[in-house]
């Protein structure tokens, strides 16, 4: 169908504004010197004020990361990265201090841009607490902000303290919570996991730690923002996240950065943990920028992620909307380790442009009675590859496994592939595994019907996308549902006409 | 991940095996350079392994260490022994070619008053026969499969077929596989079989092992491509000894308007691996692919397949059955892989397993690749027990336990056999299933 001349000016005018994160923010920073050693992972300890014992983990997994090789078998190309080109610390130059208007009013700019509700109620999307009252608690939403490799702002610090919860930088948790975090790190991705996690545990800066202590639900949803800033920087964030008997806490990740011509990695790690009869949710709007239309530029976000669901009856729920990146390569899991524990992924993934993504679940039934689910969603168009990669496996004693997985794709345009790798593998007569996957185009009459009925090509298609990302966004808390929807009508905007 | 691994002591005696059994291979000049091209590319990977993709469930390295000499010639009295195995496999009504150890074995098959437009010859008068063109056929390689490759490097013997243009077969062929050697050695054999257009045949293949054979290894290859409007109906059947291996694979490619039935049945061997590659070559074509696995014990079973969709408006179905009991292993990964081109396609995949016991193992591994958007592509895998209340139902009205087991192993198997379009051989394969339930009970 010839595209008439309102689509095709607005298409062109997507094609310059397609990515609205992609502003920089012109601040002075500090920076680790440029490449990779021993000196740098001293550094950024030493910039950090770590106790000897992070420094000697991080040094270990230094030395670790240099007898490794990087992994090949995801479907996704890039030029070889060259690791010493890069600079694995940059902090905004001026100290942050306890008071939020003391942080750059630079970066609070940029957080505002942003629409990230860094000053607290004030910012609560121009809500007006009712006079004498306190805003409607289900409302609020705590915010740890980084910025490049520094945590700038942590929020709502004196509620969640009341109810005993604590969210806090990661390096300022290894300084005020030393057993805390030392009992937890790296348990549940160990510093030898893969090449990238590894690389993460010698030079990670910041990130974001929660403990929530036994039978407390978390009185707000608990948010990291994450944005790179700095010229050819890597981010590495650790995030921690224990939920201790009992209780419930959500946890929403978001992350941008500016539009830039060459690469930039991330290469994060988040653990969970949830002890007897707790719960995590933690929900991820990624959209990190993708590159430009030519394929240029972009993130490279390479994450491990896994949640160890150690107590019985316990619960972790992952839902991610990924629209952003050059390339992704991320793999929220689950290890049911605890009796009658479940395991839940959500995800949307959209591929338009240039962008690879492969990205997937892993469920690991190792105990009895667990239970877990899978729903992905995959959505490629432009020129882009979409893979989902899956592993469900249960363990010969994971007596009474139970999965449901369900992967569809969606095709928009012929120059663009959709890919689902599922392994399933049952070790034991009693888990019931159940996979479906399917992939097809939107219907011509599907859209002949919308457009009949005065739905331009664009709305038509977004609205069948919608449609068939619905199971997923009902899983995303509120306020990302919104942000999540609008961002889903962005990446598909200009592929067809 | 690929990784490269140190050639072991056993890749070693290998490749002397192979410069002594070279003088014994059939075939001069480029068939030879051939054969040593291939086998070095089966050099350069050796034994394929776990952390070889491919091979992530059938670690041939652990499983089997290593490959077995050439087995000898048969003798008369092996040739005695095959004779009886190869009448217990027989299909009434089919035309038997029968190899044995690795040979053909003219006095037991019947290659009497052959259908005009039909010819079989041995793959050894074809090797050494004048048409090198063929030959290289015959002896098709894939450097990326290491047991592919060393399958051409070492053929010594095997069955061509010729389907001359319009010839409709009045009666099946079957190629029946005897292992008879004494002490335990390797058979390599490669088939090819040659559909002109509108063609219509039926193709079985069977391997049983005769008395007294010996912890063998099967290694067959089979290449068919069959032409436009033709149709080809396969059945394989493995029901090799308990301590043999079966390491077999089949590249079939199809032209314009053509179709694909085969079905696989495999409840022996302790170690098999069945490579099945269906490449479309032609528009408006059809495949359907069934198999079902029936193991126990100590078994494992691997069937890997790779549906090529190149070209638009095919269509291909693959409905996967395992049954799974004792300590068995039953592997199913199934790639379908829709090329730029190929609109229109419609490809669905269907692989279930059942566990019958706490021990055993099913892997599932189905992947759709998908570079074309008008398509319908769609894969669905499961894994359960047997439903606890059906098994109840049955045992209130009075069945035994194993029999109210075999009733339900049956309808579940059932539903790949049915796909059979021929009576005689989904009657066939019914039989050879019940065979396995009765001796499980």
């Amino acid at each position: 169908m010839p595209a008439v001349q309102e689509t095709v000016e607005r298409v062109r005018r997507i094609d310059v504004d397609q990515y609205r994160y992609g502003f920089e923010t012109l601040i002075e920073s500090d920076k680790a010197p440029k490449g990779l050693s021993e000196d740098t992972v001293r550094f950024i300890s030493a910039k950090k004020n770590e106790p000897a014992w992070m420094l000697e983990w991080r040094l270990e997994a230094f030395r670790r990361w240099q007898t490794m090789t990087e992994p090949t078998w995801a479907r996704v190309n890039y030029p070889k990265i060259d690791y010493q080109d890069l600079y694995y610390y940059s902090a905004p130059k001026k100290k942050t201090l306890s008071s939020i208007d003391e942080i750059d009013p630079e970066i609070l700019k940029t957080y505002e841009k942003l629409g990230i509700p860094l000053r607290e109620v004030a910012m609560l999307e121009g809500v007006e607490p009712p006079p004498g009252g306190e805003p409607s608690a289900n409302r609020k939403i705590a915010v740890d902000a980084v910025f490049d490799s520094v945590s700038v702002a942590t929020t709502f610090q004196k509620e969640l303290k009341a109810a005993g919860v604590i969210f806090m930088p990661i390096s300022e948790a290894i300084r005020e919570h030393p057993d805390l975090v030392q009992k937890y790190l790296g348990t549940v991705v160990p510093t030898s996991d893969n090449y990238f996690a590894t690389l993460n545990s010698a030079v990670f800066s910041d990130g974001s730690f929660v403990y929530v202590p036994p039978g407390v639900r978390c009185p707000m949803e608990l948010s990291t923002y994450f944005r790179i800033n700095e010229r050819n920087t890597g981010q590495f964030e650790r995030t921690l996240i224990i939920a201790d008997k009992g209780s419930y806490v959500s946890y929403l990740e978001g992350c941008t950065a500016p539009q830039r011509d060459e690469n930039q990695l991330h290469a994060a790690v988040v653990e969970l943990v949830t002890l007897d009869d707790a719960e995590i949710k933690y929900s991820t709007v990624q959209n990190w920028y993708p590159g430009n239309a030519e394929g240029k530029g972009g993130i490279y976000n390479f994450v491990t992620k896994r949640g160890d669901c150690r107590g019985k009856n316990s619960k972790i729920s992952w839902t991610q909307v990924e629209t952003g990146s050059a390339i992704t390569w991320k793999y929220p899991s689950c290890i049911l380790r605890g009796d009658n524990s479940s395991g839940e992924f959500y995800s949307i993934a959209i591929s338009n442009g240039f962008q690879q993504v492969d990205s997937g679940t892993k469920m690991i039934h190792l105990g009895k009675n667990t239970s877990s689910r899978i729903i992905s969603k995959g959505i490629a168009a432009g020129k882009s590859q979409n893979t989902y990669r899956g592993l469900v496996t249960a363990h010969r004693k994971a007596t009474g496994a139970r999965n449901y997985t369900a992967c569809d794709s969606l095709l928009i345009g012929d120059k663009c592939g959709a890919h689902t790798v599922p392994y399933v593998e049952a070790k034991n007569s009693s888990a019931t595994f159940e996979h479906e996957a399917t992939t097809s185009k939107i219907s011509e009459d599907v859209l002949f019907y919308c457009v009949q009925r005065g739905l331009s090509q664009e709305e038509a298609v977004g609205l069948v996308v919608n449609g068939f990302v619905k199971d997923v966004l009902q899983q995303l808390p509120m306020e990302f549902a919104v942000e999540a929807q609008k961002l889903i009508s962005i990446s598909l905007e200009g592929s067809v006409g | 991940m690929n990784v490269v691994v140190a050639k072991t002591e056993t890749g070693r005696a290998l490749s002397d095996a192979f410069a002594v059994a070279r003088e014994r291979l059939p075939g001069k000049g480029a068939i030879a350079e051939q054969r040593r091209q291939a086998f070095e590319a089966y050099e350069r990977a050796g034994l394929p392994h776990r952390r070889i993709e491919d091979w992530k469930y059938t670690d041939l390295r652990a499983l089997m260490r290593e490959v077995l000499p050439l087995a000898p010639a048969p003798d008369a009295a092996a040739l005695t022994r095959a004779a009886t195995a190869a009448k217990s496999v027989a299909i009434a009504g089919a035309r038997r070619v029968v190899l044995v150890d690795g040979v053909f074995a003219p006095s037991l098959s019947d290659l009497a008053g052959l259908d005009k437009g039909l010819n079989i010859r041995s793959l050894r008068e074809v090797l050494e026969g004048a048409d090198t063109a063929l030959a290289a056929e015959a002896l098709t390689s894939d450097a990326a499969n290491p047991m592919i490759a060393l399958n051409g490097a070492m053929a010594t013997d095997g069955v061509v077929v010729d389907i001359v243009e319009g010839t409709v077969l009045s009666q099946p062929i079957q190629i029946v596989h005897i292992a008879s050697a004494q002490a335990p050695a390797a058979m390599f054999t490669r088939s090819l079989v040659r559909l002109g257009r509108d063609t219509v045949a039926t193709l079985v293949e069977s391997y049983a092992a005769a008395d007294g054979a010996k912890a063998y290894q099967a290694h067959d290859g089979l290449v068919v491509s069959i032409g436009d409007n033709a149709r080809l109906d396969h059945v394989r059947v493995v029901e090799d000894a308990l301590d043999a291996f079966n390491i077999s694979s089949a590249n079939v490619s199809l032209g314009a308007h053509a179709h694909f039935n085969t079905f696989g049945l495999t409840s022996g061997a302790s170690v098999s691996r069945y490579q099945l590659t269906i490449a479309f070559a032609g528009q408006g074509s059809k495949v359907e692919t069934n198999g079902v696995n029936l193991l126990n014990g100590k078994q494992h079973a691997d069937t890997t397949l790779f549906m090529d969709h190149a070209v638009p408006h095919c269509d291909s179905r693959e409905i996967f059955r395992a049954v799974v009991d004792d300590r068995a292993h039953s592997v199913f990964q199934g790639r379908i892989i829709v090329r730029p081109d190929a609109q229109k396609t419609d490809a669905k995949m269907m692989t279930r397993a059942l566990l019958l016991s706490d021990e055993a193992e099913a892997d599932n591994k189905p992947e759709l690749e998908i570079f074309a958007d008008d398509v319908t592509c769609g894969h669905g895998a499961t894994t359960g027990a047997l439903d606890e209340s059906l098994l109840f139902y049955l045992r209130a009205r009075g069945l035994p336990e194993k029999d109210a087991q075999a009733l339900l192993i049956q309808a579940f198997v059932g539903e790949a056999i049915e796909q059979i379009a021929s009576d005689e051989l989904r009657e066939f394969a019914i039989l050879t299933a019940q065979r396995w339930l009765e001796a499980r009970a």
